[in-house]
């Protein structure tokens, strides 16, 4: 960790060397690189990238019928609009708190879990056990749960409290959160545990010769072997705390409550309102917007994770 | 020489495996019955939330079982009455007299939910094919196509690469409601909408499964390939009879995330087949969900039929192939 690279040699678990740069060497093995990769290039480039361009060009134009360049216009239309605004709000605050909680807890269970329980790959299966719930079903249990008159609600008032219409109140983002950390906790647990179990037991068992507390093992040694699985965990609930927009819509419909109306709700409802240019402008921001976040990943991983990686 | 490879892989796992049993024998006597506690406590802890994450299953499917009358006496209150009471008022004042019942034992056990869903009416099981006909194609032939360029991302590398791997990455974790305009620009202009191309085209070509499966295929050992390379075989055959079957794990692990992904689609064919006739179930039992709510439970334990078998038959898999990633970047 002090001193930095001095071109490492990575070796996997059998002494073997494994090669993390090497260029094409001959012009065969540049073609047979590309013969391998051409299929999905090629859809990715029909399918996603091409259009893409196309979706530059609405964005810059007044409208289909008038191809008038208007510039930024069309952008700074979006960004003032204030459902824009609202829904990128929203959508923010969403990620922010529930991709760190994600890793978070399930970074917890996995610990608990590699502690040496018993019954533990059963309760692997359970926690894996929501991935296979049809989306409409969870929609249909949130629904009964969190309903006006859900089973919540039951359990509120026989404690008390007054009951609360969840979805349309300013808790509707929790009841998202929850529902979004229970279906995807055990496929990140999962990321965790098997980086937790690939950590050398020598390692640890030095450090407890050592006296190292717990706390102190988990912090220095557990720490610095699982933080490029951190990283991997975040980016897997990023894209997975966008898709939770399925059962948001299908729980709430096309306008919901103000603080779960979404980035993808405004895009869908444009959509559906033939606006084209507001959607490829909306598109645009919010793949820059992406882009940039990748690129903090990346650099921050670059100086936090691949001290350990190996 | 592949499959010696992998045997000497699975010895390594398994030597893995035993020095960690082996270490917990051998804990010091004296915090043996402060670990016993703890481990008691912490068991708790992970059953109470492993049985809560495994509850909505269980309903599901015991709900399945009970007949239509007992679901809607039972849910009723939910999802028939809106209308009834629309006002706040009258919500509250009406609130204790009908309450929701969340039973996971019903009353009879009958099957006359399934009866309706599988013998009455055909429209289920049409939709049921309908989801089998978008899933499975994009399902195989994503993993097909990925393997491929997961395959030249792994084993060349240049400036060029990095820069298409990059872009790899960034479509995948852009949201489906910004691939979704570019993806409907090129339907159109092909002149795909409204048929089940439109979606298992872009379903094939996504890049997920390249960017997950390009980061177990760099943990290839390059000896390995070295070795089959001194021996004379071809890149085509290094790739067939070397890389895939070490890949065997990630490709089920891969092939379980990509299924259950598109077996729950939502979004696509609501924008790009506007005829419901091709609707997926998925589809089909979100609107199920506002009508016929007594049908609702064993529409969704038909369909969650074929996840769970593959998720049994593949969970080692996942677990496993799951275990080789680390990093970001690959």
């Amino acid at each position: 960790m002090t001193q930095k690279k001095e071109k490492t040699v990575v070796l996997d678990n059998e002494g073997n060397e494994i090669r993390y740069k090497k260029k094409p060497r001959t012009w065969r093995e540049r073609l047979t690189a590309g013969l391998f990769l051409s299929p999905s290039f090629f859809g990715i480039m029909v399918f996603f990238v091409l259009p893409f361009f196309v979706v530059i060009y609405y964005a810059n134009i007044d409208s289909i019928i008038n191809k008038e360049f208007v510039g930024m216009q069309n952008f700074s239309d979006v960004m003032h609009n204030s459902s824009f605004q609202e829904a990128a709000k929203n959508t923010a605050t969403f990620s922010l708190v529930s991709v760190p909680l994600a890793i978070i807890l399930s970074l917890v269970m996995a610990l608990i879990l590699e502690e040496g329980i018993p019954m533990k790959s059963t309760f692997r299966t359970f926690f894996l056990s929501p991935l296979m719930v049809p989306v409409a079903s969870i929609v249909l249990i949130w629904q009964v749960l969190f309903d006006y008159h859900g089973v919540i609600n039951e359990a509120v008032t026989l404690f008390g409290g007054n009951p609360i219409d969840w979805f349309k109140s300013d808790y509707g983002q929790l009841v998202v959160v929850i529902l979004f950390l229970w279906k995807n906790l055990g496929y990140n647990m999962i990321l965790f545990m098997s980086a937790l179990s690939s950590i050398p037991r020598d390692v640890l068992e030095v450090s407890k010769l050592d006296g190292a507390s717990s706390w102190k093992q988990f912090w220095y040694i557990k720490m610095r072997y699982i933080t490029p699985s951190i990283f991997f965990v975040g980016i897997m609930s990023l894209i997975n705390s966008f898709k939770v927009f399925r059962e948001v819509y299908l729980l709430t419909g096309d306008y919901p409550f103000g603080s779960l109306y979404m980035l993808q709700h405004f895009m869908n409802n444009t959509f559906k309102s033939l606006d084209y240019q507001k959607l490829s402008a909306a598109a645009i921001i919010m793949c820059v917007v992406m882009m940039v976040i990748i690129g903090i990943l990346f650099i921050f991983e670059d100086k936090v994770g691949r001290d350990v990686e190996g | 020489m592949s499959k010696a490879k992998i045997d000497m892989i699975e010895q390594e796992q398994d030597k893995n495996e035993k020095t960690k049993n082996s270490e917990l024998k051998e804990r010091p006597v004296r915090s043996k019955k402060r670990s016993a506690i703890k481990r008691i406590v912490l068991f708790l802890i992970a059953a109470i939330f492993a049985i809560s994450f495994l509850l909505p299953t269980v309903l599901t499917f015991a709900n399945s079982f009970m007949s239509e009358q007992e679901i809607s006496s039972n849910y009723g209150v939910i999802f028939n009455d809106y209308t009834s009471d629309s006002d706040g008022k009258d919500r509250t004042v009406t609130y204790r007299t009908k309450t929701v019942n969340l039973k996971l034992i019903p009353d009879k056990v009958v099957g006359t939910q399934y009866e309706t869903v599988l013998l009455k009416s055909p429209d289920y099981l049409m939709k049921f094919w309908n989801s089998v006909l978008l899933t499975v194609p994009i399902m195989i032939f994503q993993i097909l196509i990925a393997l491929g360029a997961a395959y030249s991302f792994a084993r060349f590398r240049g400036r060029i690469k990095e820069l298409i791997f990059f872009l790899y990455l960034v479509l995948m974790l852009m949201p489906y409601q910004v691939t979704l305009v570019p993806n409907y620009i090129v339907n159109s202009w092909l002149g795909l909408l409204d048929t089940r191309w439109s979606i298992i085209f872009p379903g094939i070509f996504a890049p997920f499964s390249v960017y997950l499966l390009t980061k177990y295929m760099r943990r290839i050992p390059e000896s390995v390939i070295e070795a089959a390379k001194l021996d004379g075989a071809n890149e085509w055959k290094i790739f067939w009879h070397i890389a895939l079957p070490l890949c065997k794990g990630p490709i089920a692990s891969v092939a379980i995330l990509v299924f259950i992904d598109y077996w729950n689609m939502v979004e696509q064919p609501l924008i790009m087949m506007s005829n419901s006739a091709f609707h997926p179930l998925s589809i089909f039992l979100s609107q199920i969900n506002n009508g016929e709510i007594g049908l609702a439970f064993a529409v969704a334990t038909i369909y969650m039929v074929p996840p769970i078998l593959i998720f049994l038959y593949g969970e080692e898999y996942l677990v496993d192939g799951i275990a080789y990633s680390s990093s970001v970047k690959g």
